[in-house]
């Protein structure tokens, strides 16, 4: 773990705060050059960056390879459409329902998931992000397979709405930045300290006398609520939620994206998913066979892109001083 | 930091792109190009170009342009497209859609975007309904409608109970509701089996039910790839003799070819009802069915019926306004109208705006070349509307 | 709900759950013994089935068409191995489900651009295409009777194989203490390379027997592949004793589920909230029955005895 590239003073740092710099600069920029769909391949990029994000703090720090992360991006969107059907459109409530339900949820599962090690561990996430996917689907008020639509976005109170786009973008942007923030507070804590440990050697820690298990419950409680919010955010973007967007090749490209960008570095997920989302979108405006080419990539990632983005800047850093 | 300017280029270069003078007629076409489902939606894109070769590639004087997007049978993809569609490709229509679900998610990016939405095969209920709207339109059938003719088949037949089987979405639930609100007779079964890029195939623990249930008829709905795999479990589970089949939008002439090439003859004779079939004696219909067959060297499917009446019905639009395509009151009120030769004849539209037509019963022949087809029986309803049109508040 | 339903309901199940041996039994080899998770296990099955459709189609006979498949499909996972799979032995458990995710989408699309995208039908020799009577008490399609006994003679050709010779001794000495074996003086990489394409081969005949009643289509390795992990799991990683019993239980819950469950919930729910609830449910059920599994047996029915 290379404590250096979480400071802002390290390559990564640099690119991290262009990076942001950018992402402030690019609501102007679609209005001059009137682009509003570009404002929204940068918002979901946005979006699922904070989802990325919070995965990484468990699996890239923690080596908890979560394979059911997305469950916590459908549950936090379902908890903008399902008030919205009866007619709740408070931001506040919906918000507090996001802790409250991932929250629950990542303590419930979290207590039978972190008993297993390993490829057990993958499968067990994955088997409850199939339950809550498999509920939404037989949940026919809500629209089932067929999934809601979010007729208005979410309200605050003293009249504070996020109904127009730019607004909203601007509340996506502050939330990654506030995410970033508190990810980076609690990996260089000595909780986080004792997280990364566990990824490495759980049992000399807990011969320690450390209480590793509820750290380490404690970090996946933390990731769910976090990528619940992504999902609220998500809800309130889209304006529609299907159980779609929970299926397990969701929770496989939200790894993949913290993979890319480099898993166990503050920024790397952000970059992955913003390297993603542009493969998607070029590759699938290019031919109906951008599969074929975006699985050769992800082969080949793996097999020689070790570090993801974050590596290969440090690495291209290095050879030039 | 290069990578990094390279992406940004690379976004720049996709949402980019030239602002195009309005001398173009730009239709955004949705539909589904990956997944099994790719079966129909290549065929509708053959058609809508068929349709664009036809006239010319010009509609009152303007170059046609249509931009194809897959909507890779998921309702949220389909609603990102539309949005690019809309915000990014600035089109004058959005029209295709397969599948209800895809068109209920993408309707509010669509008409909140100012841009006319034409439905091409899908008619939920919602959009017939409580969701209609002046901009919407259908080329297709209100999705309760195709069943509801069957029911009446059925009663004809004398039926008195009658197993039904679905897909778990909202045209499968509509389909078998079609069925019952007019079925006289009782339904001993209901079975919606799961749906999407991984539905279920294997229909064994659902047709073991059939027969102990004591139905005196299947009536199935199974679109696409699904409709071939169950037709053939059909013919294995030996309910042929007993418990004929009866079926809506699943023996086509996507299906049709694969039995044949599979030999699974139990399909030959059974009867679906249908607002199309490629024999209905009009001049547009058999121009399409000719070129289609010369082109493509098979039968159209309903699915290109209706995708190539989209396209005439635009044309109809953009003609009534001499190429104004600012004038969405003119092209809307001349759309209203019907008024274009569509390949099932002339029909009218409900203020709801889905089509006021008629319904055939068509059964599975062979042609005079030898390939299987389908051909009308009879006529079932004669100018029939859906239910749904009086919760249209238009 | 009678006793002739719940036999051909029974019988169902019991097919479903050795197709998903066929394909749950290489898996759990492979990752047994090379600590291998491959997500394009599936693929495999789904090219098993592609491969057999189209050369029934083209030359007329079903077992032919099997006899030249089986190869292939060994083949296939061979060179997939040779280019892709080795490289990803000493990788952690990440690396290898991202780069199998990948060949996943590459098999897929592959499919299409050969096969395009309808899938391929064909229709069962008449020999087998009937039905046959049971006990006098119901008929039973032929064909799904052919599909129990092929896989239970896999199964039990496995259990010898595997208990009773050299190769089978060495692929458990592997499973348990991969070192040693090398140490032996066996070509370990060569006995990874078999190992892995003779699960190939076997996901492969499940997906060609299967092909005849589904058809073949891209997509439909996916769908079992995630059944057959949750197989595996269940019976414990490794154990194709475990794979075999997982299988069975599996197929059973969910058929069951899918044929009986709508009728109970109706007694407690009412009736189209019930048909739209059951399929989602009975799904569920198999993730519900891992996930107790795993809170009790963390390692599975069957844990791997030295690790």
């Amino acid at each position: 773990m290379n404590l250096k590239s979480l400071s802002p003073a390290g390559p990564n740092g640099w690119v991290m705060v262009i990076t942001l710099v950018a992402l402030v600069l690019v609501p102007p920029y679609t209005v001059l050059a009137n682009e509003p769909f570009f404002l929204d391949l940068v918002m979901r990029a946005v979006i699922l960056s904070i989802a990325a994000v919070s995965l990484n703090l468990v699996l890239g720090y923690g080596g908890m390879i979560s394979f059911g992360h997305a469950a916590y991006l459908g549950i936090g969107a379902y908890c903008v459409g399902i008030p919205g059907y009866y007619g709740i459109y408070d931001g506040v409530f919906q918000l507090l329902l996001v802790v409250a339900v991932c929250g629950v949820f990542a303590l419930v599962t979290g207590l039978v998931c972190l008993r297993t090690r390993g490829v057990y561990f993958i499968m067990i996430t994955l088997a409850f992000a199939q339950m809550v996917f498999y509920a939404m689907v037989s949940l026919d008020e809500y629209g089932g397979d067929d999934g809601l639509v979010i007729y208005e976005r979410s309200r605050f109170p003293l009249g504070g709405a996020i109904g127009d786009s730019i607004t909203l973008y601007y509340v996506c942007l502050a939330v990654l930045v506030a995410t970033l923030l508190l990810v980076h507070r609690i990996v260089n804590s000595r909780f986080g300290l004792v997280i990364r440990g566990t990824a490495g050697n759980d049992a000399r820690l807990q011969s320690l006398g450390l209480p590793t298990f509820r750290y380490r419950l404690i970090c996946y409680v933390i990731a769910g609520i976090m990528c619940g919010i992504a999902g609220w955010l998500l809800g309130n973007f889209t304006l529609f939620i299907s159980p779609e967007m929970m299926n397990w090749i969701r929770s496989g490209e939200l790894i993949f994206m913290v993979v890319l960008g480099g898993a166990g570095s503050l920024f790397g997920p952000v970059l992955g998913t913003g390297a993603f989302i542009t493969l998607e979108e070029f590759l699938s405006g290019f031919t109906v066979y951008w599969q074929l080419y975006f699985g050769i990539f992800l082969v080949l990632v793996v097999l020689f892109g070790r570090g993801g983005l974050h590596g290969f800047i440090e690495w291209l850093f290095r050879r030039r001083s | 930091m290069i990578r990094k300017s390279l992406i940004a280029a690379a976004l720049c270069g996709i949402v980019a792109q030239p602002a195009l003078a309005a001398d173009t007629v730009k239709i955004g076409f949705v539909t589904t190009l990956t997944t099994p489902a790719a079966v129909i939606g290549n065929d509708m894109k053959n058609a809508v170009d068929l349709a664009v070769e036809h006239i010319g590639g010009k509609m009152a004087g303007l170059d046609v342009e249509v931009i194809y997007e897959d909507d890779g049978f998921k309702p949220e993809i389909g609603k990102q497209k539309v949005d690019k569609l809309v915000k990014s490709d600035d089109v004058d229509f959005v029209a295709g859609f397969i599948w209800s679900h895809v068109l209920l998610a993408s309707r509010n990016s669509a008409l909140n975007g100012g841009k006319f939405l034409i439905s091409s095969n899908a008619g939920p209920s919602q959009i017939a309904g409580e969701l209609c709207h002046e901009n919407f339109f259908s080329t297709s059938w209100q999705n309760d409608q195709t069943p509801m003719s069957m029911g009446a088949v059925l009663n004809r037949k004398g039926v008195k109970k009658v197993y039904l089987m679905a897909p778990n979405y909202a045209a499968g639930k509509d389909m078998l509701a079609g069925v019952e609100s007019t079925f006289e007779g009782e339904v001993v079964g209901r079975d919606l089996t799961r749906w999407g890029a991984d539905a279920q195939l294997d229909f064994s623990a659902e047709l073991a039910k059939v027969k102990p249930s004591g139905a005196e008829a299947l009536f199935v709905f199974y679109p696409g790839a699904a409709g071939g795999a169950f037709i053939k479990q059909y013919g294995q589970s030996g309910l042929a003799g007993d418990v004929p089949l009866y079926t809506a939008f699943t023996v086509d002439a996507l299906s049709l070819p694969k039995l044949q090439e599979g030999g699974l003859t139990g399909v030959m004779g059974t009867q679906h009802t249908q607002q199309w079939s490629p024999d209905l004696d009009n001049e547009t219909n058999k121009k399409f069915v000719t070129d289609f067959k010369a082109k493509h060297g098979g039968y159209p499917s309903f699915y290109a019926a209706q995708s190539y009446d989209t396209i005439l019905l635009i044309k109809s639009a953009v003609e009534a306004v001499n190429g104004n395509l600012d004038d969405m009151d003119g092209m809307r009120a001349a759309m209203a109208k019907a008024d274009f030769e569509s390949t099932r004849g002339r029909y009218t539209y409900g203020k709801n705006h889905f089509p006021i037509q008629d319904f055939y019963l068509r059964e599975v022949v062979e042609d005079a070349d030898g390939m299987w087809t389908v051909k009308v029986v009879e006529k079932v309803f004669e100018d029939h509307q859906d239910l749904y049109v009086d919760k249209c508040n238009m | 709900m009678d006793g002739a339903l719940i036999l051909v309901q029974l019988l169902n199940g019991i097919q479903l759950g050795v197709l998903l041996f066929l394909v749950a039994a290489g898996l759990t080899l492979v990752f047994g013994i090379m600590d291998f998770v491959n997500l394009a296990h599936g693929a495999l099955y789904m090219i098993g089935a592609f491969f057999c459709a189209w050369l029934t189609l083209n030359l007329d006979s079903f077992v032919v068409a099997i006899l030249i498949s089986l190869p292939g499909v060994f083949i296939v996972g061979y060179v997939v191995e040779l280019l892709v799979i080795r490289h990803l032995y000493h990788r952690n458990h990440l690396d290898q489900v991202l780069a199998t995710f990948g060949l996943i989408l590459v098999f897929d699309t592959i499919v299409h651009l050969v096969w395009g995208p309808a899938g391929l039908t064909f229709t069962l020799p008449d020999a087998v295409n009937g039905r046959i009577n049971l006990f006098g008490i119901t008929e039973f399609p032929v064909y799904r009777l052919l599909i129990i006994a092929a896989g239970l003679l896999v199964a039990l050709g496995l259990y010898l194989v595997i208990g009773r010779t050299r190769i089978g001794m060495l692929v458990r000495a592997g499973a348990s203490n991969r070192v040693m074996v090398g140490a032996l003086g066996v070509d370990i990489n060569k006995l990874f390379r078999y190992v892995f394409a003779t699960g190939a081969m076997l996901a492969g005949f499940g997906g060609m027997i299967i092909a005849p009643i589904t058809e073949a289509r891209i997509g439909m390795g996916s769908d079992i592949l995630l059944i057959a992990f949750v197989v595996i799991i269940i019976g414990g990683i490794g154990s194709i004793r475990g794979a075999f019993i997982a299988s069975l239980i599996v197929g059973l819950i969910d058929t069951m589920g899918r044929s009986f469950l709508d009728d109970l919930m109706k007694l407690v729910i009412n009736e189209t909230a019930a048909e739209t609830a059951a399929p989602a449910i009975s799904a569920m059920l198999v993730y519900i029955l891992m996930a107790a599994i795993l809170y009790f047996r963390p390692q599975g029915l069957f844990p791997p005895k030295v690790r």
